[in-house]
């Protein structure tokens, strides 16, 4: 079968067709016919985020994506294409210190019930593999928003008995923030762990209006709504 | 302010990092890849605490568990250290954000692992390893923690002082980005760069950055490694493609069955035990399988949705209705550079923690759910201990001199002759130590094994790069990383020639008792190949 790889320009190997993964696909060109292809990976079982790729379009984990005859390979969208199909996710991984995607405050002895733990069980097995992050259409004309994978996890925070300062969390997803999602979900489609992060941000939108915040949108028609 | 460096960015090299910011030490944290695609993401199946001693668990339990799994091989008062600070350390974990898995009663779940007497693992679900580092992560997020991404370890710089002892005063990297080499300078410097099981190669539950830089590089600088011959093989990989089934699967009472549908060990003894029992039916030309179909859907979705997905994934099989194919495969490495009850190594300032290190508690065969305790007791623990040393530390030394030298290696490198391919030679030892310096191991063998290790090493120069350029050249990374398993592997086979017994995850076919007499010691090598043992 052949597959179609986008480096500097799109190159065309052959490989021998044998039902196997993308990633073992990779291997088998990197090994026997060309040592100068690029591309990350690491546990090979979906958990370490290293492998994610574009397929015909879409994004997908390179270990879990069974590679088809004629199928189109490119790096990530919305990050710097450091060689082939390797990025450079400094700029994506830093949305999650400006969206202040951790816990506020070491806390002790809050007890948490299993409906406490299932809050945000599905939120925590985030690997960070930057699909949602290249799916999003919002990084076309703002470059400074903060994404879906931070916002699921400034969302994963908020939503926990732990995090005691709630509000300072809603503070720091108002610009650049929940507000700029266009809620297309094209996040939710690509997400190898089923996360929706088009749905935590509009929880999170949800928590903001708690808190006295609203659609910045909806603010320019009334006009003298002040906080 | 005086800094620490930490190389690697896994559970260990995370906590680490916390722990010397909190004791007010300039920290970095250096990664060869990204902070959450380390190991430690792999690991499923928990962490063991004793949390409360109502249910006839207690401390002193967990430490004779891992004691007896250690086959005599661990140092007591680092396990009983290590068992103590469990609660504490698990405690940490949840009051950072950890998401355990809770029981009824609002408490963190726990479940039975190999070699347990009582449920003990803490959980969550089967992502524990992920939910532990990605909070790590976001801890140091929190903590403004600086973390260089993409630069790989290629030495510590040493010295000596008037003494003649030896000291480290920084490190040397390649940024794989741009392909330059860079040094930092730091008063004191913590490796926790992981285990060498890819040697194995195809025969590895690993990630492929499994390859030991750091234990090569801390031998290179004039550390000393102990016990390299123990090396884990778990029980339950996928048969294809070697890739983890989570031990909590048996903990939760999966069965390994034969072709004849047959059981034939207890499921629930260590891993050693287990692996050992299977290798001698596969001899047998049995074919091996985990069966969790009784344990139900609705559990198995709930409990190990991982291993359900898997199993669906790699092998085309639904666990829920059908047999698992599975083989062991090399898991973890209990050996490691050589610390002492500080984590420090023999070279002043430089420490080293978590699987790349040997703090002497998982001896001959490591207790499942022992690894991510190891790396947050001893994580916290040598943290504290780099920054206090870096505190009364004042040595500045010229890094340009070494920096030269390095880019000058790379340099001849890339000048090699690339007439044999290393990828086929990288495979061909993760076959040949499969087999020879696996479960079963005997003297002629793992001769052979060495004379072939040898031979590769001198035929180096042929090998080298068919990728000459300098941006994200991953061929010459995968080389570099090649080099050191390749060292690592002499190692490996010299101490499991040396070790004359059978202990723990040792198992030698031409002596197959245990020697107290002259082998209940830990084996410590130089770069030299050189071995003492030590109690």
């Amino acid at each position: 079968m052949k597959i179609n790889i986008k480096r500097d320009s799109v190159v065309c190997y052959e490989i021998e067709a044998k039902n196997q993964t993308l990633l073992e696909a990779l291997n088998e060109i990197k090994i026997t016919q060309d040592c100068s292809l690029a591309y990350n990976s690491g546990c090979r079982s979906s958990v370490c985020g290293s492998c994610a790729v574009r397929v015909n379009g879409r994004e997908v984990l390179a270990c879990s994506y069974h590679v088809q005859d004629g199928d189109f390979v490119e790096p990530l969208n919305n990050t710097p294409v450091i060689r082939d199909l390797v990025v450079d996710m400094d700029k994506a991984y830093a949305f999650n210190a400006k969206a202040k995607a951790y816990q506020s405050s070491i806390t002790s002895s809050v007890l948490l019930s299993h409906e406490d733990e299932k809050l945000n069980e599905v939120q925590s097995n985030c690997i960070l593999c930057g699909s949602c992050y290249s799916a999003c259409p919002v990084y076309a004309i703002n470059s400074e928003f903060l994404g879906p994978f931070s916002l699921t996890r400034v969302w994963r925070y908020v939503s926990d008995k732990r995090e005691l300062n709630k509000k300072e969390k809603i503070d720091t997803v108002q610009i650049n923030g929940v507000w700029d999602c266009t809620l297309c979900n094209a996040c939710t489609l690509v997400c190898p762990q089923g996360i929706s992060s088009k749905a935590d941000i509009e929880k999170l939108r949800a928590r903001s209006v708690m808190f006295g915040y609203m659609d910045p949108s909806f603010s320019n028609f009334g006009g003298g709504l002040s906080f | 302010m005086k800094s620490v460096i930490i190389i690697g960015a896994g559970g260990a090299g995370l906590v680490a990092a916390l722990s010397a910011k909190e004791s007010g030490a300039k920290v970095t944290v250096i990664t060869k890849e990204y902070p959450t695609r380390s190991q430690t993401c792999m690991a499923q199946g928990g962490i063991n605490a004793v949390l409360s001693e109502d249910g006839g668990d207690s401390i002193e339990l967990h430490v004779q568990n891992t004691l007896k799994s250690a086959a005599g091989l661990a140092d007591e008062n680092a396990v009983r250290y290590m068992c103590q600070e469990a609660p504490h350390a698990v405690a940490w974990l949840d009051s950072i954000g950890v998401g355990f898995s809770r029981t009824n009663e609002s408490k963190i779940a726990q479940r039975k692992l190999g070699g347990a007497y009582a449920p003990r693992a803490c959980y969550a679900q089967d992502y524990t390893g992920l939910k532990i580092l990605h909070t790590l992560y976001d801890r140091c997020l929190a903590e403004g923690i600086e973390i260089l991404n993409e630069r790989y370890l290629l030495e510590f710089l040493t010295c000596k002082d008037a003494q003649e002892k030896i000291f480290v005063y920084g490190v040397s990297v390649l940024n794989k980005r741009s392909g330059e080499v860079q040094t930092y300078e730091a008063q004191s410097v913590i490796v926790a760069t992981g285990g060498y099981s890819r040697i194995y190669h195809n025969y590895s539950t690993n990630s492929v950055s499994s390859t030991g830089d750091g234990i090569a590089t801390a031998l290179r600088a004039g550390a000393k490694a102990s016990d390299l011959e123990f090396v884990q093989f778990h029980p339950t990989a996928l048969k294809n493609s070697s890739i983890l089934i989570s031990e909590s699967a048996r903990g939760a009472g999966g069965y390994i069955l034969n072709s004849k549908g047959e059981r034939f060990v207890n499921e629930l003894l260590p891993r050693d035990e287990v692996s050992k029992a299977i290798d001698d039916e596969i001899a047998k030309g049995e074919d091996i399988f985990l069966d969790i179909r009784h344990l139900g859907l609705e559990f198995i979705e709930k409990e190990l949705p991982q291993e359900a997905k898997l199993a669906k994934l790699y092998e085309n099989i639904d666990p829920t209705c059908e047999l698992i194919p599975i083989k062991p495969a090399a898991h973890y490495t209990m050996g490691g550079i050589d610390v002492d009850e500080n984590s420090s190594t023999c070279i002043a300032g430089l420490y080293a923690v978590g699987e790349c290190a040997n703090h002497r508690v998982h001896g001959a065969n490591r207790l499942g759910g022992n690894s991510l305790l190891e790396l947050v007791v001893f994580g916290r623990q040598v943290g504290k201990n780099a920054a206090e040393y870096a505190k009364n530390t004042d040595k500045n030394l010229d890094l340009q001199e070494r920096k030269i030298v390095l880019q000058e290696q790379i340099t001849e490198i890339k000048e090699y002759t690339n007439e044999i391919n290393f990828y086929e030679k990288q495979k061909f030892i993760g076959d040949l130590f499969y087999k020879n310096v696996g479960i079963k191991r005997d003297k002629t063998a793992l001769q052979n094994v060495l004379n072939e290790v040898q031979e590769i090493k001198s035929i180096l120069p042929k090998m080298g790069l068919s990728d000459k350029t300098k941006i994200y050249n991953t061929n010459l990374i995968e080389f570099l990383e090649f080099k050191n398993m390749l060292e690592l592997a002499e190692f490996i086979i010299i101490s499991a020639i040396n070790r004359q017994e059978s202990r723990g995850a040792h198992f030698r076919v031409d002596f197959p008792t245990a020697d107290d007499e002259k082998f209940k010691a830990h084996s410590i090598i130089d770069k030299n190949g050189a071995i003492c043992y030590e109690d």
